[in-house]
């Protein structure tokens, strides 16, 4: 084999190994490229430390909430008002009420999403239950608050936004201490909610 | 020349093929491996089609009727992935083997190892994925495009043969492509530039590249899958952070190159024979030449049309209906120089030709109905409809499979030293072409009306249409026992061939004899 031949496998090489990596990192870039323009309606999970974000005469936009379950998950789970009025450059603090409505202890994970998603950019959060997991015993109930504020970017026509939660049960079923509750429920949860929950989030 | 090839060869066993099983098993040579490759697809072209039938017959009447709709599913899928990875991509890679290194005047491949490797490990990968059949849970059901979280969270237990089957077949077009861009780049015959290349090397050589850039992201998007699956990540899972319609992205990012992949050989074969049987020059090469390079680069920058309803903001809707509509330019200059090429031309109609053309007619139809769905507001409409499998199938069938067919019958008297029976190949000709059409072409009526694809069961006032596409799908796998039974025909015996075998045939594969020696090139030939 020629020396021209065997530089042109160490270079289809390299790209096949480079393309491999790209595939990975197209992971991180995905969520920073979202999170950047706010497209995706995806939204920080982590409280804001910008100061200069309060103003005195924002405008008024109307903010709705919506709760979802994912999958079989088994909690109430819904905002205490499903509509509010607010200003912009102001904070507000909303509240989500949960009870576990079964005789087990759990863990879970609620994620936000913002429609339109060009809203997302401009909305910050002091404090929000989506930042931890939320660990509730059989029959425990909770209201769950989020501190968040719209800073005055906000596109001038967007009037209304959805803020959406969805909540993941992430109970690690594999824990003994957890599954000691569930001992006698029979119909309880299967093997095939394992795997895909013990993940704790990478954010 | 054969003087020159006694003194270099002293074996006797350099002169012809090892006999027996082994010949097979540990063969090197690029017309052996072409020809395992060849067989090896129509075997999955038949399994993959059988599949297709049982879709076709479920959907004869409203109503279930023969199968479940969990088998309906896995029909489907494993349908998807045998078309495109087991039939449709080594049909173009055994081309490929047989094809490149005579065209370009090489004694071989440049890896010929490797390319027995690349060969033999498809038949394990097809293996595993088919005997997910009679695994618990059944096999994968979840479309070939595998979405996240259909793919992990409510995945069959096979999922992770389908996982590593896909693994093997990646694996296997990799170190095919690396082969063939190494024996293109280093072992053309003296003279041969690269504007003087035959366009199917050239479109071999673009497709490689595109292999190469797509294939380690497809490889990397089941190995997240898996990593979901058993090692407790959230590539594709919302709870922990992840996010489905990544995998979308990354699925499409390889996607959509991939359906270029599928093509743009065809695009090579068709130049050649409408060329050879229209007894002219080729009208444009250059051109045709910078039409696959735009539309392989174009290809990696529209992968979001198929999400058109994930919900993406309004500037990518944008971006990717005007990227996705930039295609039509240059696979537009494409069909304009065949139909150039064909203009005034002394043009005779043997089946190839008849392929060819057909080739070209019905993959503008295809294109023209992928226009359709590259405009972003229609796309909402059509999306998941019967219209998406009525598009995709005229670019595939008689596209992709239409212009394997048409190499068969144009290179296989060179293969076997025989023609093929020319009244047996018309008639091949004429019932798959009726067969394609009755099929597929009232599936553009039933989804524009809204039948949802990938469903078992219908609406009632999709009856008819669904009936006649069944009945067309049925004599077009009935007509494909006929083009087995010419081929063998024609590998057992038939008229002789000469070299040229056609009239006016270009280029180096038609200056040797027919069949093809086992070695040929040995010493390169000189290209003016």
């Amino acid at each position: 084999m020629n020396e021209g031949s065997k530089k042109t496998i160490k270079t289809l090489s390299f790209a096949v190994l480079g393309m491999f990596t790209f595939s990975f990192a197209l992971v991180p870039l995905y969520n920073v490229f979202c999170e950047v323009t706010g497209l995706n309606g995806k939204i920080e999970l982590r409280a804001t430390n910008d100061k200069n974000i309060e103003i005195d005469n924002g405008r008024d936009i109307s903010l709705q909430f919506v709760s979802h379950n994912n999958e079989e998950m088994p909690w109430t789970f819904k905002p205490s008002e499903d509509n509010i009025k607010i200003q912009t450059g102001k904070y507000h603090t909303a509240t989500f009420y949960v009870k576990n409505t079964t005789n087990k202890t759990m863990v879970a994970q609620a994620i936000p999403s913002v429609a339109p998603s060009n809203a997302a950019a401009h909305l910050k959060k002091l404090e929000c239950f989506c930042f931890e997991q939320q660990e509730l015993a059989p029959g425990e109930e909770a209201l769950l608050p989020v501190r968040l504020i719209f800073d005055d970017k906000l596109p001038s026509s967007i009037n209304s936004v959805v803020l959406s939660y969805t909540i993941f049960d992430v109970t690690d079923y594999d824990n003994v201490e957890l599954t000691q509750h569930s001992t006698n429920d029979h119909h309880g949860h299967d093997d095939n909610h394992h795997a895909q929950h013990e993940m704790e989030p990478s954010i | 020349m054969s003087a020159v090839i006694e003194s270099h060869n002293h074996d006797d066993h350099h002169h012809g093929p090892a006999k027996g099983l082994t010949r097979w098993l540990y063969t090197t040579n690029h017309k052996d491996i072409g020809s395992l490759y060849l067989w090896f697809s129509f075997a999955m072209f038949l399994i993959g089609g059988v599949m297709a039938l049982v879709i076709r017959a479920e959907l004869f009447q409203p109503g279930m009727q023969i199968v479940e709709p969990e088998f309906y599913n896995q029909m489907l899928t494993l349908h998807g992935l045998i078309m495109v990875f087991g039939a449709v991509m080594p049909a173009f890679v055994g081309l490929a083997n047989w094809l490149v290194p005579m065209m370009v005047g090489a004694p071989d491949m440049a890896l010929p190892r490797m390319n027995n490797l690349s060969f033999w490990i498809l038949p394990f990968a097809f293996f595993i994925l088919l005997s997910s059949l009679f695994m618990e849970g059944g096999a994968p059901n979840f479309g070939w495009t595998f979405y996240a979280p259909l793919s992990t969270t409510y995945a069959p237990p096979s999922v992770t043969f389908f996982i590593f089957a896909v693994h093997i077949m990646g694996a296997s077009s990799i170190m095919g492509s690396i082969n063939v861009i190494v024996t293109i780049m280093n072992m053309r015959a003296p003279g041969m530039t690269l504007m003087k290349m035959p366009l199917f090397v050239w479109s071999w050589l673009i497709t490689a590249y595109l292999l190469i850039a797509v294939m380690p992201v497809l490889a990397g998007a089941v190995t997240m899958m898996l990593m979901d699956i058993h090692f407790g990540t959230s590539f594709f899972n919302a709870a922990g952070g992840g996010d489905p319609v990544l995998f979308q992205h990354i699925f499409w990012f390889f996607g959509h190159p991939e359906v270029y992949i599928m093509i743009l050989p065809a695009f090579g074969i068709a130049s050649h024979i409408i060329e050879t049987f229209s007894r002219k020059q080729l009208f444009g090469y250059a051109s045709m030449v910078w039409a696959m390079a735009s539309i392989a680069i174009l290809s990696f920058v529209v992968w979001a049309h198929h999400m058109f309803t994930v919900g993406l903001p309004l500037a990518a809707e944008l971006f990717f209906m005007w990227a996705t509509m930039l295609i039509a330019v240059p696979t537009g200059v494409k069909v304009f120089n065949w139909v150039t090429t064909m203009f005034k031309g002394s043009i005779t109609y043997e089946t190839p030709m008849l392929f060819a053309i057909a080739f070209v007619v019905l993959f503008t139809i295809g294109g023209f109905s992928g226009l359709m769905l590259a405009i972003t507001p229609a796309d909402f409409q059509y999306h998941d409809t019967y219209f998406v499998v009525a598009h995709f199938h005229y670019v595939l069938v008689p596209g992709s499979i239409f212009s394997i067919m048409a190499a068969v019958y144009y290179w296989i008297p060179k293969w076997t030293g025989n023609m093929y029976d020319e009244r047996l190949g018309k008639l091949h000709f004429w019932l798959s072409f009726i067969g394609v059409n009755v099929t597929f072409f009232p599936q553009h009526f039933i989804g524009l009306a809204g039948m949802p694809r990938r469903i078992p069961d219908y609406a009632l006032q999709f009856a008819d249409w669904n009936m006649i596409s069944t009945v067309g799908a049925f004599l077009f796998g009935a007509s494909q026992i006929l083009f087995l039974f010419i081929v063998l025909k024609t590998v057992m015996g038939g008229k002789k061939a000469t070299s040229e075998v056609w009239e006016g045939s270009r280029g180096l594969e038609w200056t040797v004899e027919s069949p093809a020696p086992y070695h040929t090139f040995t010493t390169p030939p000189k290209v003016n």
